[in-house]
């Protein structure tokens, strides 16, 4: 029992399940699934298509953060990567051949991973802070794809594209099979091999682990790589979903609510251990969470509220300072009313 | 750069390599007065009148509430924190405010109470991030989002101010000189602001405090200063600051609406940065962040004066950004080779 209690990954699934529990006992239909014709359909079905954009985004950033990093330009690049997909096939004779969407889509992805290169560069080679290199590209993002957009909200009719959001394969949306196999990959490269390892070394000590012959620079590099394909990637389903790229609103927030998935997830922001399990569970967390908001009839304008109370009460439970002092006040009561020992007031000092 | 001349030169070089040495933190900030005066001289040689009174005192009164916003993120970066909930506490602030006014409250009530709100906010966040170990940004950005939050709580359309004493604030033109140069009271409330707050870190025991804690939190700790008091502090003035800003951007626009100040924090971190503070903390003047924040109005007007879109703007001030933090970086590890 002490054990299922330790593990870390025990308290985001609690928070998960009662999550659904209060959803499903305030509205019977939350976890009711129904068929028509071969398509599943349902609340539950919903928060799965929905969360693909922040999943791809949240794994992106778990490998980032796992490096003691931060990569804010995610939304940026995703309004970017959208931009440049919707115009290629705007721009295009035919909008409906499968290879003119698949085109666009790369070549969207492809500039999403070069911006990626250049956060990483900045960061592994210059050497700036990752809140202030990746935030150029947070301030500049937007305006990038406004300009390719030519300021306006760009519209398409595309039935491929549109397929890769809003489309079903073999009765599920086809945005769940993308972040389903965005998950297998990273897990795999992660932890199939040593990167995952090397990752977390960098974390917890980038000097020590250069010293102990980690390429640090090049996995740092990779990270913000990686982080920047997965938000291209992100930036196609949400242009698809709505098949527009609004260069404004596309991944608006999206690096908060991604961050925040993050740490849900009992990943560390100072670096070092990552789970990519727990970002899973604090992906759908985040998602059920805003789907309830909505449910509840609070104007979605007032949902950061929600979100901001949830951060508080995630980071009060994750502070070893609030732990240190709830333990000590506990073996007080167990020991009765003592006099402060001289170990309590050392720790005291030393804080 | 000064390294590679040869120690024999003109007395004026040496001079001037003493002075940058010891007067090494002023660096950036001579770096962002020059590329001030560079852009001044770039756009008039372009447009032919750009350097006129009018564009110059707009430069201020249209930016009063960010040169206000980036005397408190001034304070909280130098203690090497960080402040992402100005953009939102203005909004809701100003939200707050617009609505008190609406049901009658008298201004002198509305903005104390303004300025309390914003200064518990920031209260907040120093508190997470002082006694619960939280890192800074996340703190704030939990406080942003709760006052976005929180502004939409009070109303969910604009909310249009009609008091005569917050419209003075912005429609009264004072001629400061002779010519079209003018100013409103928002802009003598941000110029005052910047005095006072340059006063404070130059001057007073707190100030002093702030750099110590910048520098390095473990000596100053040893040292037996406040640390836990002045970092606290830091971020009440921020939330201060940004209630004022609330007051200057409410007059400014003459209504409040909650998704107001969005991505300004942004702005304002990039002003305070490009004028030369180092956001490692410890370095940095608050007459450095007005020289920012004009180098931001500069190119907002400048690309407003070409007529080109305004998305412009964010690609030159990230690309700014960028090269001041190289140029950081390359002070910072010059000074640590001493």
């Amino acid at each position: 029992m002490k054990r299922i209690f330790k593990h870390r990954m025990t308290w985001p699934i609690i928070a998960l399940l009662v999550l659904v529990l209060v959803n499903t006992i305030a509205r019977p239909s939350f976890i009711s699934v129904t068929v028509q014709g071969d398509k599943l359909y349902g609340p539950i079905i919903d928060i799965l298509r929905n969360s693909a954009p922040l999943m791809l985004v949240a794994l992106g950033m778990t490998i980032v953060i796992a490096t003691r990093g931060i990569d804010l330009s995610v939304g940026a690049i995703m309004a970017v990567s959208g931009a440049v997909a919707l115009t290629i096939i705007e721009g295009s004779p035919a909008p409906d051949s499968l290879a003119t969407v698949m085109i666009a889509a790369t070549a969207g992805v492809l500039v999403a991973l070069v911006l990626g290169v250049w956060n990483g560069f900045l960061v592994s080679v210059v050497g700036i802070q990752p809140i202030i290199a990746t935030l150029v590209l947070m301030l500049a993002g937007r305006g990038i794809a406004l300009l390719i957009t030519g300021g306006f909200i760009t519209t398409i009719n595309s039935d491929p594209y549109k397929f890769m959001a809003q489309g079903y394969l073999i009765g599920l949306p086809f945005a769940l099979f993308v972040s389903i196999a965005a998950v297998i990959a990273v897990a795999l490269i992660e932890r199939r091999t040593a990167l995952g390892v090397l990752t977390e070394a960098v974390g917890i000590n980038p000097e020590a682990s250069r010293l102990a012959g980690v390429r640090s620079r090049s996995i740092i590099w990779a990270a913000y790589a990686v982080s920047g394909l997965l938000a291209g990637i992100a930036g196609i389903l949400y242009s698809s979903n709505i098949m527009a790229a609004d260069a404004n609103a596309a991944g608006l927030y999206i690096e908060l609510d991604a961050i925040l998935a993050v740490v849900l997830g009992g990943t560390s922001l100072m670096g070092g251990k990552f789970s990519i399990a727990g970002t899973v569970i604090g992906v759908f967390t985040i998602q059920t969470l805003k789907s309830t908001i909505t449910f509840l009839g609070v104007p979605p304008a007032v949902s950061p509220l929600f979100l901001a109370i949830v951060v508080v009460i995630v980071v009060l439970v994750q502070s070893p300072q609030l732990r240190d002092r709830l333990s000590r006040a506990v073996r007080r009561v167990r020991r009765g009313p003592a006099t402060p020992t001289l170990t309590d007031s050392g720790a005291e000092a030393a804080q | 750069m000064t390294t590679s001349l040869s120690p024999t030169r003109t007395s004026g070089l040496a001079f001037a390599r003493r002075f940058i040495s010891r007067r090494i933190s002023w660096v950036p900030v001579f770096a962002a007065v020059f590329i001030l005066v560079v852009m001044f001289v770039a756009a008039q040689a372009y447009f032919g009148n750009f350097l006129t009174p009018r564009v110059i005192s707009s430069l201020l009164l249209d930016n009063a509430y960010l040169l206000i916003l980036a005397v408190g993120m001034t304070f909280v970066i130098l203690t090497g924190g960080i402040d992402l909930s100005v953009g939102a506490v203005m909004a809701f602030t100003g939200m707050l405010g617009a609505s008190l006014l609406r049901d009658g409250l008298p201004v002198a009530l509305v903005i104390p109470i303004m300025l309390v709100v914003g200064a518990a906010m920031g209260l907040g966040v120093g508190v997470l991030v002082q006694y619960f170990g939280v890192q800074p940004f996340i703190a704030s950005l939990a406080a942003m989002f709760a006052a976005r939050g929180l502004a939409f709580m009070v109303s969910l359309s604009s909310i249009k101010v009609e008091d005569k004493a917050i419209l003075w604030l912005q429609s009264t033109r004072l001629q400061a000189a002779p010519g079209s140069w003018s100013i409103t009271p928002t802009g003598i409330l941000a110029l005052l602001t910047v005095v006072v707050a340059a006063l404070v870190l130059a001057y007073t025991r707190f100030g002093r405090t702030i750099y110590a804690v910048g520098g390095n939190e473990q000596s100053a700790k040893l040292m037996g200063l406040p640390v836990v008091r002045t970092k606290l502090l830091a971020y009440v003035i921020s939330g201060v600051c940004a209630g004022l800003a609330g007051v200057a951007f409410t007059a400014y626009t003459g209504a409040s609406y909650p998704l107001n100040g969005i991505g300004t924090e942004l702005d304002t971190i990039a002003a305070v940065v490009i004028g030369g503070t180092l956001l490692t903390g410890g370095s940095g003047y608050v007459l450095g962040s007005m020289v920012g924040v004009f180098v931001y109005g500069t190119i907002k007007s400048a690309i407003s004066f070409l007529g080109a879109e305004q998305s412009w703007t964010r690609i030159t001030i990230g690309a700014l950004l960028l090269v001041f933090v190289v140029v950081q970086r390359i002070i910072v590890a010059r000074s640590r080779r001493r």
